[in-house]
């Protein structure tokens, strides 16, 4: 995720967004009717075995689409491929990369010939929930089910963090591999702060405080750019209440029970920070810029305070000075009475893999995706990637030397413990994504207030509600 | 001869045909075909709706916006751009009285010329790009980066929802003037120079000279004009796409918003009937327009 690319790895993110749901796709109703019959499961394949839990035939060929973004191809041809060549001596891969996966992969799926194994993601990847509406995604039930590489008495399900198999899920249905783990939080320079004795506040009254002694020192203590990356700021506001009031107020979100936004527990975070521009926090030219422009800035140590997500250090070394050394911190708690720990997160799974239903090696397919789950191949993951990337392999990275900035979410993550909350429905309901982001510039620029903010993305929410013509998603 | 003319006509048709009916006319009827299903673009066969994303389209608020949009656009690029247009032009051909009989440009003409095609020269993508940085902001940007100096207040005219969409037409005007500036210049150079010698020597002024003569024998090339920028009024995209708030979606809050952006989002996210209804939707009022425009504007055409 180093240098031009880097937009497009802020766009694989995205993708976990646009994934964990269906997106709008008035067709996932379909998915009930598709799947069970998983005729597919034989297809190209020998008898299955405990080691070869797809019937795989050994000299089958895969071929493997790779998304050549942050994350390069690197980590494929020189990791995973030659692992799963030593675990099949006589497999043959096919590897392809592209940064324009659509191109490339949608004339496929028209004609019936769509390649075994797919990173789907960047800019021009294809919409999630239209392919599985289509039915064109394997199931990946009896992967998660098969026995692990490293462990043969281990679903592969218990080898990766909680929350992996759901992310990928539609409705209920694994079909997307979420494969990197995302940590999101508020970024600052170990450097600057330490230079000035600042230290990352824990609640709102502490970040008021520090805010002020930035704003003395003639830095803009706090900004987000409104242009493109409005929902890293929703993103915040929606944390902080979820501090405050539970958990469950992110699921009310999602679910779209009736006043979920106008809960005390959300209008309480929005007013906190809607405040910040009226007390001078947050340069109002932010508006306008794009992330690119406002995380420049902070690099630049003119801003103090980012929020934002854990790929921004490898998105941003090309531009950050050596000793900048990126630090990630919670998002502040707002009291003493929050029902969660000062140090909870948002944690997500990001970066999607699918395996083609109606592939020739449909088996082969799933087989590598087994393999890239191995502790070896996840670990090659993040030892190649420039980003040094944790993938959410339990363990894998264990041991290896982060760089300070993923170093620091990794330790925010632990610190978390249970305390990990996630969200989804700017994923499923992209209208009501953009209605937020909307409504939170006006918020954060000083045009309404919390309240007002809560109400307008409220409605927005009780219209799709309503709309009989998009499809509705549960956690 | 007269013998084998229509096989030796048609004979030189049949590649030319054949090119158009695959490339235009053929994808032309498929989008009409796939704006009546719920494609998305990789199932072989498409599932038929009906009307039901024209439904859906008519419901949209930001249909409604986009369409607002365009009528703004419609009249607006236009008049400015051919009013700015012809102004120049005729500084540049007419505008510098007359040396031994022969009309003339105003001093330096030649140099203008040069410079008012310019920015046509720019790929449309690079001229937004330029313009993102004119208009940032924060005093990095050209235009606030002069007013804070001077010790004005900076302004976000891309991020209030009066200015955003005035100040995305206006970079879409100064990247079209000197192609008209062109245009209208040959047009005035096909005017016989015995007319303006007439009309001086009936002593009309360069006011009258302009509305008199020059704006009567450019009316084709002016009404030729109008047609292509109120397409381009329909077609406006790549601006909006590259300047516009919520990364190019047609933002502040869709203050920016056209039918093409509306199109390249919904294909974006495989909704690929949706794109194709708005998509016919965007044939039909181009072409009303193109029509319309050519039926009023009509005049009887002066022969010299």
């Amino acid at each position: 995720m180093s240098n031009s690319p880097s937009e497009l790895s802020r766009r694989t993110v995205l993708r976990r967004a646009a994934v964990a749901g269906a997106l709008a796709v008035p067709a996932v109703s379909f998915l009930a009717a598709c799947s069970d019959d998983d005729k597919g499961g034989d297809t190209g394949g020998t008898a299955k075995t405990p080691t070869n839990p797809f019937g795989m035939k050994e000299d089958a060929t895969v071929e493997v689409v790779i998304f050549d973004g942050g994350y390069g191809q690197k980590y494929a041809t020189d990791g995973l491929e030659p692992n799963f060549k030593t675990a099949w001596p006589k497999a043959t891969v096919k590897h392809t990369a592209t940064q324009d996966i659509t191109a490339l992969v949608q004339p496929r799926f028209q004609g019936g010939n769509p390649p075994e194994f797919v990173n789907n993601s960047g800019t021009k990847s294809m919409d999630f929930g239209a392919l599985v509406a289509d039915e064109q995604l394997a199931d990946l039930t009896e992967l998660w089910d098969a026995p692990s590489v490293d462990d043969p008495n281990k679903k592969v399900r218990d080898t990766v963090f909680a929350g992996t198999v759901d992310a990928g899920s539609f409705n209920g249905k694994p079909f997307v591999l979420y494969y990197v783990s995302t940590v999101f939080g508020i970024w600052h320079s170990g450097k600057l702060f330490k230079d000035n004795g600042w230290e990352a506040p824990k609640d709102w009254a502490g970040f008021l405080a520090l805010c002020e002694k930035i704003k003395a020192k003639g830095i803009t203590p706090y900004g987000y750019a409104g242009a493109n990356a409005a929902y890293y700021q929703w993103n915040v506001i929606l944390v902080q209440a979820a501090k405050i009031g539970g958990g469950d107020i992110l699921k009310n979100i999602d679910n779209l029970e009736d006043g979920a936004w106008t809960n005390e527990a959300v209008v309480k975070a929005a007013s906190a920070w809607g405040t910040l521009a009226s007390k001078g926090y947050i340069n109002p030219a932010f508006e306008g810029l794009k992330h690119t422009e406002v995380q420049l800035q902070q690099n630049q140590y003119k801003l103090a305070m980012y929020p934002s997500g854990d790929w921004l250090e490898g998105e941003q070394a090309a531009t950050t000075p050596k000793d900048f050394e990126y630090q990630l911190a919670p998002v502040p708690a707002y009291d003493g009475s929050d029902k969660l720990s000062p140090g909870a997160v948002r944690s997500a799974a990001g970066e999607g893999y699918f395996v083609s239903k109606s592939s020739a090696n449909k088996a082969a397919g799933l087989e590598f995706m087994r393999q890239m789950l191995s502790k070896k191949s996840a670990r090659a993951f993040t030892e190649i990637t420039e980003a040094h990337a944790p993938t959410v392999v339990a363990g894998a990275s264990d041991g290896f030397a982060f760089p300070a900035g993923v170093k620091s979410s990794q330790a925010a993550l632990a610190a978390a413990g249970k305390d990990v909350v996630t969200l989804f429905f700017d994923g499923w309901y992209q209208d009501l994504d953009k209605e937020a982001r909307a409504a939170t510039n006006e918020l954060m620029f000083g045009r309404i207030d919390g309240k007002a903010w809560a109400e307008r993305i409220q409605k927005k929410a009780d219209a799709i509600k309503k709309d009989a013509s998009i499809t509705k998603f549960k956690r | 001869m007269r013998h084998g003319k229509y096989p030796f006509v048609a004979g030189f048709l049949f590649l030319p045909v054949l090119l158009y009916v695959t490339f235009v006319i053929y994808p032309t009827l498929r989008t009409f075909y796939i704006s009546m299903t719920a494609w998305r673009g990789f199932s072989v066969a498409p599932k038929w709706i009906g009307f039901d994303n024209y439904k859906q389209l008519f419901d949209d608020d930001r249909f409604w916006q986009a369409i607002k949009h365009h009528l703004e656009l419609l009249v607006a690029l236009p008049l400015i751009t051919i009013a700015v247009a012809l102004f120049f032009a005729f500084l540049l051909n007419v505008g510098g009285g007359s040396k031994g009989g022969v009309r003339t440009g105003v001093w330096g003409s030649k140099f203008y010329r040069v410079v008012f095609f310019l920015p046509q020269v720019l790929a449309i993508a690079i001229v937004g790009v330029m313009f993102q940085t004119v208009y940032r902001p924060d005093n990095t940007g050209l235009v606030n980066g002069v007013l804070t100096k001077l010790g004005f207040d900076p302004v976000a005219l891309l991020v209030n929802k009066n200015t955003a969409l005035w100040a995305i037409m206006f970079v879409a005007i100064w990247q079209a003037i000197g192609f008209y500036v062109v245009l209208f210049s040959a047009g005035m150079a096909s005017i016989p120079a015995e007319i303006y010698e007439a009309a001086e020597l009936d002593g009309a002024s360069r006011f009258s000279l302009f509305f008199r003569v020059t704006l009567p024998l450019l009316w084709d090339t002016i009404q030729v004009a109008w047609v292509y920028l109120g397409i381009a009024a329909f077609d406006f995209f790549a601006l909006v796409n590259v300047l516009a708030q919520d990364g190019g979606y047609g933002g502040p809050d869709g203050a920016t918003t056209t039918l093409a952006t509306e199109l390249y989002y919904a294909a974006s996210k495989s909704k690929l009937g949706y794109a194709s209804a708005i998509g016919v939707v965007l044939f039909f009022l181009t072409l009303t327009f193109a029509a319309l425009t050519l039926r009023v504007t009509k005049r009887e055409t002066i022969e010299y």
